[in-house]
């Protein structure tokens, strides 16, 4: 925790306060604390089993902490009412999960349906949100999930979770399992949504190069803990080991020359563009 | 075959009446179950240690063979009983195991991402059900909802054994008449029912897991809404019994059936009295069950089975004391016992007639030397009453090849013509006995117990409408054995209606 840069008063926000969590014997978070505000993206990175998707599941009280306090918009998760807490934090999870049985459009409407929305502003939002994503509605709108590819499914699920434009968005490898390609142009496509909404992310990812991309801060997880948290422009200068390890798996994979030159083309490009 | 189509013609209004009724048992219980076992298993998903004891359970309650269920539910006060709510909780009971099970594979089997995307969205337990679940889980409810029904179909075959109606109505007739040409009559359209509704359930699942599912549902709920509309109106006319009606039951065999129709028939023309017919009923205790329940008002009882086998009483011998023992004891209980009809349907020792005449058999005791080298075969009934075949073989010293082959009564004379047994026990009054060439046994040492023929009926029916019992009066002493053999060989041998033949029979009394 060495390199922590501000503690924010979350009160847009959310905050982590020494939180730990076990299932059994196993401890997969253990004393976290971080704060993320409105208009900021966190990624958490760190190997599978590290504890990235306990995190985001804390936010939205699909899990309580055993110790420590989750604070979302500066209210104790255990104060929430659950329902209304997780209409207010959207979530694109990790195998993307749309209904098989609905259209994209409906989809989309879900949750706003559940609030209660007249049919019109539905509607409106639904066309709104297809634009924003880059899925012309008159195309997309009546077709149904099996009938997208991967990179479309996954951002019907970005803007199922944007539907009724909830301050917090919880973001579980929401660009995974794509080719390089369309994972690229999503993740601009995701910096140019974020620059226009402003909300508070947090964005799990195993990806490095993604985090450096997306991110103003990242933290490193590991086995529960968090070993690491800074700027992308501090991270590539630690030298604590498993930074570095990570770190230099972007830098030089060992094994695709090619992902090596994207990689390092998108970083420079990503840095310029932030200086 | 032509003679089948020839039977299906003659009989088309009885035919379309009990398909109609068959369908209406199986879709009146499958609803049941749906609306039993969706909840059950939603429940059973919610609560996972509760899964497994309520999926085992049901499948205990499966493999109860149909007839036992019968049975175990006969006593069951609402439920239980003689007619159709009884055969309707046994189809439910049945239908219960696949829709359950369907069920929790169905909500179970739902990509846990999907289910995560739902709760995680701020879903009430219950919008995840309506919405997500449910909806998702819909082909495989309709898949067991398919094997209910169609498991259902077989079951209510059997439900005519307590006077539900339906199909089985025919395979029993069948049976009881030993004519293969009536059992085909039920059969046949029971199993091509069967098939039709396998194919129809498994084309809506098909449609359900296909594509096009927005549009599928809402023909889905179309489709129920008919259904259930067409079963409520079958059910509200068919659950109409009108008032007043007497209804007459009997057991299941022919005799008993031209009886039945002797006593409904006398009882409409005497009275102008509205008459439900029940007849084809299990056995003797489910007769008597559905007499003391009120779902019968009236059958022929036989004195020496009331005796023994409802009042557990020793056998007695002499005729008049038996039926006046057992007069005393139905009206200790709220059933009278009206004036016997004539004849006496004792127990028959039978061999084939060639048998005899070979071996100058006349009497029971006369066969007791050749029986060691003979197969005997015994209606269940005989073997088990307490005045069948124990103490018959103690009272004559009988032993056979082998212990006695259990069968079914009726098919027992075959067997014994054919020579696959040497020695049965039929009625007396059997029509078989002389169209298959078969010889009775005189009971040289009066071991059977009379066997009178008399109308037994509730004596609070009896009450209300004293013209019943005056109908039923003018038939006291009026059927003679004689008669009663022909009338039975008309059935059973010359194939005839035990409806016409109590009809000819009713007119020339008049």
């Amino acid at each position: 925790m060495s390199q922590w840069g501000r503690i924010v008063p979350a009160m847009d926000g959310v905050e982590f306060r020494g939180v730990s969590y076990r299932i059994g014997a196993r401890t997969l978070l253990d004393d976290f604390t971080v704060a993320v505000a409105a208009g900021e993206t966190l990624a958490l990175v760190g190997a599978s089993g590290a504890g990235k998707t306990t995190v985001l599941k804390l936010v939205n009280r699909l899990l309580l902490p055993e110790a420590g306090d989750v604070c979302v918009q500066g209210r104790d998760t255990r104060e929430w009412d659950p329902i209304r807490l997780r209409r207010s934090v959207g979530y694109v999870i990790q195998d993307v999960g749309l209904f098989p049985h609905l259209t994209v459009a409906d989809n989309i409407a879900v949750v706003p349906r559940l609030e209660q929305w007249p049919d019109d502003r539905v509607a409106a939002r639904v066309r709104e949100l297809l634009e924003l994503i880059g899925l012309p509605p008159g195309e997309y709108s009546a077709r149904w999930p099996d009938e997208l590819s991967g990179g479309q499914r996954q951002r019907v699920g970005v803007a199922r979770a944007l539907a009724v434009d909830p301050p917090v968005l919880l973001m579980d490898e929401p660009f995974g399992a794509l080719d390089p390609i369309t994972r690229r142009q999503l993740q601009q496509e995701f910096r140019r949504i974020q620059a226009r909404v402003a909300k508070c992310v947090i964005l799990v990812t195993h990806d490095m190069a993604e985090a450096l991309t997306l991110a103003d801060r990242i933290g490193v997880l590991n086995e529960g803990r968090l070993i690491w948290s800074g700027t992308p422009q501090a991270i590539t200068e630690s030298d604590d080991p498993r930074v570095r390890a990570l770190v230099e798996s972007v830098l030089a994979p060992p094994h695709s020359p090619a992902a090596f030159g994207s990689a390092q083309a998108k970083k420079a490009g990503h840095y310029e563009g932030r200086a | 075959m032509t003679s089948l189509v020839r039977y299906w013609l003659t009989h088309q209004q009885e035919l379309a009446t009990l398909v109609a009724e068959h369908i209406l048992l199986v879709a009146i219980s499958t609803a049941i179950a749906v609306a039993v076992g969706v909840p059950l298993a939603v429940f059973a998903t919610r609560r996972p240690r509760l899964a497994a004891p309520l999926v085992g359970i049901a499948n205990v309650v499966q493999t109860v063979p149909s007839l036992a269920m019968f049975g175990f539910l006969l006593p069951v006060p609402l439920i239980g009983g003689v007619g159709a709510r009884a055969a309707l909780a046994v189809l439910v009971l049945y239908g219960l195991l696949p829709i359950v099970r369907s069920t929790i594979v169905g909500i179970t089997g739902i990509d846990p991402s999907v289910k995560l995307a739902g709760v995680a969205m701020g879903m009430t337990p219950r919008q995840l059900l309506r919405q997500i679940e449910l909806p998702l889980a819909l082909p495989s409810i309709v898949a067991g909802i398919r094997v209910a029904a169609v498991v259902g179909v077989g079951s209510a075959t059997i439900a005519a054994a307590i006077g539900a109606g339906g199909l089985g109505q025919y395979i029993y007739r069948g049976l009881s008449m030993v004519d293969s040409t009536v059992i085909l009559a039920g059969a046949i359209p029971a199993a091509l029912l069967a098939l039709f509704v396998d194919g129809s359930l498994l084309w809506l699942e098909r449609r359900l897991s296909g594509r096009r599912r927005a549009r599928s549902r809402r023909a889905v709920v179309a489709v129920a809404a008919a259904l259930s509309l067409a079963v409520l109106a079958g059910s509200a006319v068919w659950a109409t019994r009108a008032p007043g009606a007497i209804v007459v039951g009997s057991k299941n065999f022919t005799e008993q059936l031209i009886l039945g129709e002797i006593v409904a028939q006398t009882i409409e023309r005497g009275t102008g009295l509205p008459v439900q017919r029940r007849l084809n009923l299990g056995g003797t205790l489910i007769c008597d069950r559905a007499l003391m329940t009120g779902d019968v008002d009236v059958y022929v009882e036989y004195t020496g089975t009331a005796l023994t086998a409802i009042f557990h009483q020793l056998a007695a011998k002499d005729p008049k004391a038996v039926f006046e023992t057992v007069r005393e004891l139905y009206a200790g209980t709220g059933r009278t016992l009206l004036a016997p009809l004539g004849y006496d349907n004792t127990f028959a020792i039978l061999v084939r007639g060639a048998d005899a005449r070979a071996n100058g058999l006349r009497t029971i005791e006369d066969a007791t030397r050749l029986a060691p080298q003979w197969r005997a075969g015994f209606g269940y009934e005989f073997l088990e009453r307490p005045d069948g075949y124990a103490g018959l073989a103690k009272t004559y010293g009988l032993t056979f090849r082998g212990p006695p082959q259990v069968m079914d009564l009726t098919l027992s004379y075959r067997a014994l013509a054919s020579g696959q047994v040497d020695l049965i026990a039929g009625d007396a009054t059997a029509g078989l006995i002389k169209g298959l060439d078969l010889f009775q046994l005189e009971d040289n040492r009066r071991y059977f117990p009379p066997y009178d023929a008399v109308p037994v009926a509730r004596a609070s029916t009896l009450l209300r409408y004293p013209q019943v019992r005056q109908a039923l009066e003018r038939l006291a002493g009026r059927i003679t054995a004689d008669d009663m053999r022909e009338m039975n060989y008309a059935a059973d041998a010359r194939k005839e209606n035990p409806a016409d033949i109590a009809r000819r029979f009713v007119e020339q009394l008049h």
